[in-house]
């Protein structure tokens, strides 16, 4: 299953600081943290990753310093700022509200079908129905 | 690991793909650092799982993602840059330190020098007695457009050899203005105040276009400059007027009459420096931002075209002549100047492998109906000099005219055959480009010969 476009640019904000509010990483490592943590479902083109740091860094969510790699390149980390963990939280309500909307949709759809699928004979299965699933 | 003599093909295909991300505008050294390690570290991993290094390299850049489109993601999140490299040339620049350049340096430093020069004369008490002002208006492009054509010579990295043809001229110039015997306040001296920047203007354009200063395109390149520049100096002279303005009133408020300060040093030295700051503005900006003159150019073709065509049908409607007035002539020889610019500006901006447009129909109306506007004037023109005579400045401008109408004529010409599918539209841009030092030429004459011809009057 492959994430829509918007809903992967959406969810980036979050699911960068969440990640970075574990603990400092640079790039690369968020990218293979984020495939990691959706086990593949979320994919995101590489380049993309870095205009959305840079955006967080501007904003002041999060802040980056300059390194070495192991190899001895020139890296660049990232951390998340108080400021960046205010925001995660209130992000972090805005999506389990989302998220538990939906939740409550899912739920009300999973049990329709069943509903109509027995609606004629409904009168004459009653008695044998189990009361949870007619809520 | 950077060591070319044992680049590996993979250093080299990663050195490509730098440089391609290097040619965006939006992205910047410190990005370039930052996705170069991401590329890299993909590429070792997919090589650890038992890709081949080719086939990392091509998987890695594919999972970049498009550069167009990651440019614009990058542009978007920082607009601003685009401002910011008009002032920071990036190319080659260490990200770590910004300011000017060394180019920047050098061209302040000769815009300094430039506008130390046009106070020499008068520090040096060089200046005549009587007749400053225009001293001045001899003198001046000969004391400030060395500078800038040092500048040239010096980016382009000219040989010492090739400067000396450049000196001899500059100094040629300086000698033949200062020792003419004008008669006070002749035309052929006005005359030589108007001719001589633009003569000069090939000085510049030979270093500008260096060794290839054969080749239409560089040709092109200096014509693109020259409005650039223009543009750039016309906001700066704004800009320093507002501040000249302040000066004045500011010390006015506290009873110091600082008019001494302004005309005697801001407004000279200032007109001099920016010459080069605005030549290096446009260098530094080169290819960053949209140019500004094709725009312009694009606003004001339609307008033109509809003024033009507006006076020539009231003309017929009317059945009323021009009236020949003393400044006729030089008031065609305007219209059929910006015509041109209108024209050389379009042509600029035009990818020469498009085909003919809507625009290029309304491009032919204008150059065809400025034609027809001049031949008209000219006619009258020339029945008041056949009654008056020849005088210096009926000649320049009848010169002028000419020139401009040649060309012009033969630019119609040839649009017209790319309109109708018949040429190319190269074919315009040759002519163009190689009609630009006859400009220059005749300028040269009307500085070198009219005097003497006219008998300094």
């Amino acid at each position: 299953m492959n994430i829509g476009k918007d809903l992967v640019a959406a969810s980036a904000t979050p699911l960068v600081l969440a990640i970075l509010a574990e603990e400092e990483f640079h790039g690369y490592a968020i990218l293979g943290r984020v495939s990691e943590l959706s086990g593949g479902a979320l994919q995101w083109t590489d380049g993309m990753l870095y205009p959305v740091l840079h955006r967080l860094e501007k904003q002041g969510f999060i802040e980056g310093t300059w390194g070495r790699s192991e190899a001895g390149r020139r890296r660049k980390s990232y951390r998340i700022t108080a400021l960046g963990r205010a925001h995660l939280a209130e992000q972090r309500a805005q999506w389990e509200a989302v998220d538990e909307t939906l939740r409550s949709v899912w739920n009300a759809l999973a049990v329709a079908p069943f509903k109509l699928a027995i609606a004629p004979f409904a009168h004459a299965v009653a008695p044998f129905t189990p009361r949870e699933a007619f809520p | 690991m950077n060591d070319p003599a044992v680049q590996s093909p993979l250093e080299e295909q990663i050195d490509q793909w730098k440089a391609y991300l290097r040619s965006r505008r939006a992205i910047h050294g410190s990005d370039i650092e930052e996705l170069e390690d991401h590329l890299r570290e993909r590429i070792s991993a997919l090589v650890e799982s038992g890709l081949d290094p080719d086939e990392a390299f091509l998987i890695a850049v594919k999972r970049m993602g498009a550069l167009d489109t990651l440019s614009q993601e990058f542009a978007r999140e920082h607009s601003e840059r685009l401002w910011k490299q008009l002032v920071v040339p990036t190319t080659g620049a260490d990200p770590s330190t910004s300011g000017l350049g060394r180019e920047g340096w050098i061209a302040l430093g000769l815009a300094v020098a430039a506008g130390v020069t046009i106070k020499l004369p008068d520090l040096l008490g060089f200046l005549p007695a009587e007749g400053v002002d225009r001293f001045y208006a001899r003198n001046a492009p000969l004391l400030v457009l060395p500078f800038l054509t040092a500048y040239f010579l010096w980016k382009r990295g000219t040989e010492v050899v090739r400067w000396l043809p450049l000196a001899a001229a500059f100094i040629g110039a300086m000698l033949v203005v200062n020792l003419y015997p004008y008669s006070p306040d002749g035309s052929t001296e006005t005359l030589t105040f108007l001719h001589l920047p633009i003569a000069l203007w090939l000085a510049i354009g030979i270093a500008y276009t260096g060794e290839e200063w054969r080749l239409s395109a560089r040709r092109m390149d200096f014509v693109r400059f020259s409005g650039e520049f223009f543009i750039y100096y016309v906001l700066i002279a704004l800009g320093g007027g507002v501040l000249t303005a302040f000066t004045l009133g500011v010390f006015e408020s506290i009873g110091v009459n600082a008019e001494w300060l302004a005309q005697g040093w801001i407004i000279p030295c200032g007109a001099a420096g920016a010459v080069l700051v605005s030549a290096w503005l446009v260098e530094a900006k080169q290819s960053v931002v949209e140019n500004m003159a094709p725009v312009l150019a694009r606003i004001f073709t339609p307008l033109f075209t509809l003024i033009l065509l507006g006076f020539l049908a009231t003309m017929v409607w009317t059945g009323q002549g021009i009236d020949v007035e003393r400044d006729v002539l030089i008031a065609f020889d305007l219209l059929l100047a910006v015509v041109l610019g209108l024209l050389l500006y379009s042509i600029s901006a035009r990818d020469p492998e498009a085909p003919a447009g809507f625009f290029d129909i309304l491009l032919l109306t204008l150059v065809v109906s400025a034609l027809l506007v001049d031949i008209v004037a000219l006619a009258a023109i020339a029945a008041r000099i056949s009654d008056f005579g020849f005088t210096p400045n009926r000649v320049a401008a009848l010169g002028e005219n000419t020139l401009l109408l040649i060309n012009l004529a033969w630019s119609a010409w040839l649009y017209l055959r790319f309109v109708r599918g018949r040429g190319t539209f190269l074919a315009i841009e040759r002519w163009q480009t190689a009609y630009l030092p006859l400009f220059a030429l005749w300028a040269a004459i009307v500085v070198l010969a009219f005097p003497p011809l006219f008998g300094w009057r």
